[in-house]
C-alpha cells in the first residue's frame, strides 16, 4: 500500500487495458438495474442517433476506478470518484460465426497523482481514459476523472 | 413536454430501504472487473477492518438511479426519460457501504439549466442508514436532449 510520504505530484501508478464485449454490458445491466437498450439492442440504439451499441457510462467509470483500487489495496480508501462522460465508447457485436461473447472494444486507463493534500493525507488520482471510436481513432471517453484517495 | 423548472429544490424522500447483498456486492464488482479480494471474500475483508464485503467505488449508483426512477416518472417533472443522457456522476463516500448495510435514498433536485431547447438535471442523492448516519452523497447530472 503507498504512503503519503512516498508520493509525488506526477508520479504514475500505471495503467491497464479492459476488454468490453456485448456479454460484459449484458452483465453489468443486470448488476447495476440499468436496463436502457442502448446498451444491448443495435436497432434501438441506432434509432436514437447512436453509431450503435455503447458501454453504459458507469460501466466505463466502475471498471477504470480498479487500476486506484488495487494500486491503494483498499476500495474504502476512495473516498471521492467523479468525471464527466465526454465521448461514448461503442461496443460492436462479435464478428460473422465468432462466439458472442467475443468482439467489441478495449478501454485504456492510465493514472497519475494530480495533487496531494497533506491536511487531509489525501492524493488526488487522475484517470486518463481512452477507447477507439467507431473508425478506430482514440476518443477520451471520460474527462475530469478523479478519484480521491485517503492514505 | 419541456422539463418543469418548478421541480428545482424539491425532496423525494426515500422510497424504502435497501438491503446491501453479499451476493449483489459480488456481482456488481463482477461486472465492473473488480478483482480485490475486499469485494468476494468475507474473511479479507475483514481482516482488513471492516465489518463484511464492502462495496466497489461506484456501487451506489444502483441506489441513485433507483431514487432517480421516482423523478423520471413524476409526470409533473416532464422528463422523458428515452432522451435522458449520463452526463457527469460524482461519489462521496462519507464511510464504505457493507454487506448487511440497511440504506435509505433521499432525492434532491438541486438545479436544472435550460440548455437551448434541452436542460442540465442535476440531483443529488443522500444515502444514510436507518438512523441517519450519511453513508454517502451521489451528484448526477442528466443531459435531457430536445425533442428532434
Amino acid at each position: 500500500m503507498p504512503t503519503f510520504a512516498d508520493l509525488e505530484k506526477g508520479a504514475e501508478i500505471g495503467s491497464r487495458q479492459i476488454p468490453v464485449t456485448r456479454a460484459d454490458l449484458v452483465a453489468y445491466a443486470g448488476a447495476s438495474g440499468d436496463f436502457n437498450p442502448i446498451h444491448w439492442n443495435e436497432r434501438f440504439a441506432t434509432e436514437v442517433g447512436l453509431p450503435g451499441v455503447i458501454a453504459h457510462g458507469m460501466f466505463t467509470m466502475g471498471a477504470a476506478v480498479q487500476l486506484v483500487t488495487d494500486w491503494v489495496g483498499d476500495a474504502g480508501a476512495i473516498v471521492d470518484y467523479q468525471t464527466r462522460f465526454s465521448k461514448p465508447v461503442p461496443v460492436p457485436d462479435a464478428q460473422d460465426a465468432a462466439s458472442p461473447a467475443t468482439g467489441g472494444n478495449v478501454i485504456t486507463v492510465a493514472g497519475k497523482v494530480g495533487a496531494l493534500h497533506e491536511e487531509s493525507q489525501t492524493a488526488r488520482i487522475d484517470l486518463t481514459v481512452t477507447a477507439p471510436d467507431t473508425d478506430g481513432k482514440d476518443q477520451k471517453v471520460l474527462m475530469k476523472a478523479q478519484a480521491l484517495v485517503k492514505l | 413536454m419541456a422539463i418543469n423548472q418548478d421541480i428545482v429544490g424539491r425532496i423525494y424522500p426515500p422510497a424504502g430501504t435497501y438491503t446491501v447483498g453479499r451476493e449483489k456486492i459480488r456481482e456488481f464488482a463482477a461486472a465492473v472487473k473488480a478483482e480485490s479480494a475486499l469485494h468476494f471474500d468475507v474473511e479479507a475483508a475483514q481482516a482488513a477492518g471492516y465489518a463484511d464485503l464492502i462495496a466497489p467505488p461506484t456501487f451506489a449508483i444502483i441506489l441513485a438511479q433507483k431514487a432517480d426512477a421516482a423523478l423520471i416518472q413524476d409526470s409533473e417533472a416532464g422528463i422523458d426519460f428515452s432522451r435522458v443522457v449520463h452526463a457527469e456522476q460524482r461519489f462521496t463516500h462519507h464511510r464504505p457501504i457493507v454487506a448487511g448495510d440497511e440504506l435509505l435514498t433521499e432525492l434532491h433536485v438541486d438545479s436544472v439549466r435550460v440548455m437551448g431547447a434541452g436542460a442540465m438535471l442535476t440531483t443529488r442523492e443522500e444515502i444514510m442508514t436507518l438512523n441517519g448516519e450519511a453513508v454517502a452523497t451521489c451528484i448526477s447530472s442528466l443531459l435531457v436532449r430536445a425533442e428532434d
